[in-house]
């Protein structure tokens, strides 16, 4: 008897078991299924945090004040060191002493509600800085223009507006070339910024960009800057970049003892490097609970081919005396197990790539293809293992117990 | 003890068989000590009461149970040398199995159930096809061929089994009492048909405790606690 003989009545025997063939299929169809969708969530969601993080500018280090640490001694903004001022990201800035600084510039935070008539908003973030702002933070004005080198010498009281600012106080018009007020002093509007969404905290929209010289002389004041947003020349320059910015920084601040530093470097890399660990985390996790509910598919096809070969003693004992061989009984109920996974292997591959179409939970579902494979390739393993021990049975009865059995 | 005299080796030779259950003082003798003869062309049919090893005697034969001890040559073979697969290829060849349960494959046509002894003897699905048609037609169910047993009177269901037993030409016919299921129409049936068998040449042993079946035989063996107590040949008429 030949496999193409085995495989007709392995066939055979799980159409006469129609519905029972079908569960069974469904147990590991949902295995793979899930594992595909729930890696593919994983690092969907990976890939939408590394998205939003690349959004905030490539390559960028930014500069602030406080040492290191958090909370409370990071926030006290008392007389501990020296305060960053626009001088700094003037050093920074200086090809000179910092070849791989693609380009700095000074941040100076504004808080300050803005009126067009009696349309009101206060901007989540009002921002006075320099141009080169705009290509550091990866922000792209879409209608209008960007504020010039010029404005910010001379002081210009232009802004480049966020999309939601621009609704807040001018409805469906046109901001460009309006005029708006911020603190009562009036600030012309030149530019759009492109939509940036909201990052779950700060809605990313309600922005306002000006000249640093106009934001501090009409509402801030020329004291201290919130920080320096550093674009380093290229990701690979990064950790150079930053070593030159800490002795710049050391020098001009009068640090000796790096654990005494009066600011600290905010690195776009380390930052990505740290959520990609997470995300990796996650997706693992999510992996493992999938790769369970495929173990118990597996389970499940034992514990149906064990039912399987109990209610079928007595065929197989009839097979047995009329000379079926122990291989062709094995072999049969080896195929049976192993179709049944392959089916299920093969429609959960299916489930998964039509599941990983839909937005889940808010994540568009990326597919890795290697959880493909190996979903795929544990399933049919599994046929292969888990219906080996019921098949070994069946083929390891004697005739005479199997005719006899009731 | 006399025997239909056949001028050639017997196809099956047994010697003082014997078939223990358990063992010491609770041993049980299913079969005590049989030695038994039986010719090509010859048919027989084993009586006794239950328990008297008359289905232990076909086991033995049927090649489906080992005996404990003794000798067993089938077709000059002796089965005591043969391994499970040798033993499953000896009973596909040699032996075509009715019993009194039909034993036919659920959800299975009446064609691939008799297909089946050849698919396992590795014939082509052509020969397959014509031998199986052929065997049907011979116990008149060419009008039944896509029916599965359920759909088949137990009369028919016998009678596929039978098409099942002979389709793979088989030296000896072993029945288990195979009109134990059956009502009397169908029982006359199915002895004609055996009538049939043994007279193109064919072996046939049956086992009965019913006299008017074990007449049509032209020997009858009796046993009692796993001996044969009477053998007796029918005087040809």
């Amino acid at each position: 008897m030949n496999f193409f003989e085995m495989v007709r009545f392995a066939v055979r025997g799980l159409v006469a078991n129609r519905l029972r063939s079908a569960l069974t299929t469904l147990g590991i169809l949902i295995g793979v299924g899930s594992v595909i969708i729930l890696v593919a969530v994983g690092n969907g969601s990976s890939k939408q945090i590394q998205d939003n993080i690349a959004k905030l500018g490539t390559n960028t280090i930014t500069v602030m004040r406080g040492g290191g640490g958090f909370g409370a001694r990071a926030q006290s903004r008392n007389t501990q060191g020296k305060p960053l001022t626009v001088g700094d990201a003037v050093q920074l800035s200086d090809k000179k002493s910092a070849p791989n600084v693609k380009q700095a510039a000074p941040v100076s935070n504004a808080t300050s509600v803005c009126t067009n008539g009696s349309s009101s908003t206060t901007p989540a973030s009002f921002i006075g800085t320099w141009p080169s702002y705009f290509e550091a933070k990866n922000t792209k004005v879409v209608k209008g223009t960007y504020f010039t080198n010029d404005d910010v010498t001379e002081g210009r009281r232009v802004a480049v507006i966020g999309k939601t600012t621009a609704s807040d106080l001018f409805g469906e018009e046109n901001p460009i070339g309006k005029v708006m007020r911020c603190g009562g002093i009036p600030f012309s509007i030149v530019g759009l910024t492109e939509t940036a969404g909201s990052n779950g905290f700060l809605d990313g929209d309600s922005l306002i960009i000006s000249p640093i010289t106009a934001v501090q002389r009409a509402l801030t004041g020329y004291g201290n800057i919130s920080s320096i947003v550093v674009q380093a020349k290229s990701a690979k320059v990064q950790d150079q970049a930053q070593i030159e910015i800490e002795s710049i920084l050391d020098k001009s601040h009068g640090i000796s003892n790096v654990n005494s530093r009066d600011y600290r470097l905010l690195n776009q890399a380390s930052l990505l490097a740290t959520t990609t660990s997470t995300t990796k985390v996650f997706t693992v996790l999510l992996g493992a609970v999938a790769a369970i509910s495929l173990l118990v598919g597996g389970i499940g096809i034992t514990n149906i081919m064990l039912v399987t070969v109990v209610e079928r003693t007595r065929e197989i004992g009839i097979r047995k005396a009329i000379g079926a061989r122990r291989r062709a009984i094995l072999g049969q109920f080896l195929i049976e197990a192993t179709i049944l996974s392959l089916v299920g292997g093969i429609l959960g591959v299916l489930v998964g790539f039509i599941g990983s179409n839909f937005m889940i939970v808010g994540v568009k579902p990326v597919i890795v293809p290697s959880s493909v494979f190996l979903a795929f390739g544990v399933s049919v393993f599994i046929g292969l293992f888990f219906g080996g021990y019921p098949a070994s049975r069946a083929a390891s009865l004697r005739p005479i117990e199997a005719l006899r059995y009731e | 003890m006399a025997a239909v005299v056949v001028d050639n080796a017997p196809i099956i030779d047994l010697h003082d068989v014997v078939k223990q259950y358990g063992s010491g003082e609770s041993a049980i003798f299913a079969l005590d000590g049989v030695s038994l003869a039986i010719y090509p062309g010859e048919y027989v049919a084993i009586m006794g009461a239950s328990g008297s090893g008359k289905s232990t005697l076909m086991n033995v034969i049927g090649a489906l149970d080992i005996p404990s001890s003794g000798e067993y040559y089938l077709d000059g073979i002796d089965m005591a040398s043969l391994d499970e697969n040798q033993l499953a290829i000896v009973r596909g060849r040699k032996i075509g199995f009715i019993f009194q349960s039909f034993n036919l494959i659920p959800r299975t046509s009446a064609l691939a159930n008799v297909e089946l002894p050849l698919a396992y003897q590795g014939i082509k699905i052509k020969e397959r096809r014509i031998r199986a048609l052929k065997a049907l037609d011979l116990v008149g169910l060419s009008d039944r061929l896509t029916h599965e047993p359920t759909e088949l009177s137990g009369g028919q269901q016998q009678r596929v089994a039978v098409a099942r037993a002979l389709v793979t030409k088989p030296a000896l016919l072993l029945a288990d009492e195979p009109t134990g299921a059956l009502d009397s129409k169908s029982t006359a049936d199915l002895l004609d048909l055996f009538d049939l068998v043994n007279a193109a040449g064919r072996t046939v042993v049956l086992i009965t405790h019913e006299a008017d079946v074990a007449d049509r035989a032209k020997r009858t063996i009796r046993m009692r606690d796993g001996k044969i107590i009477e053998d007796t040949a029918k005087v040809l008429a």
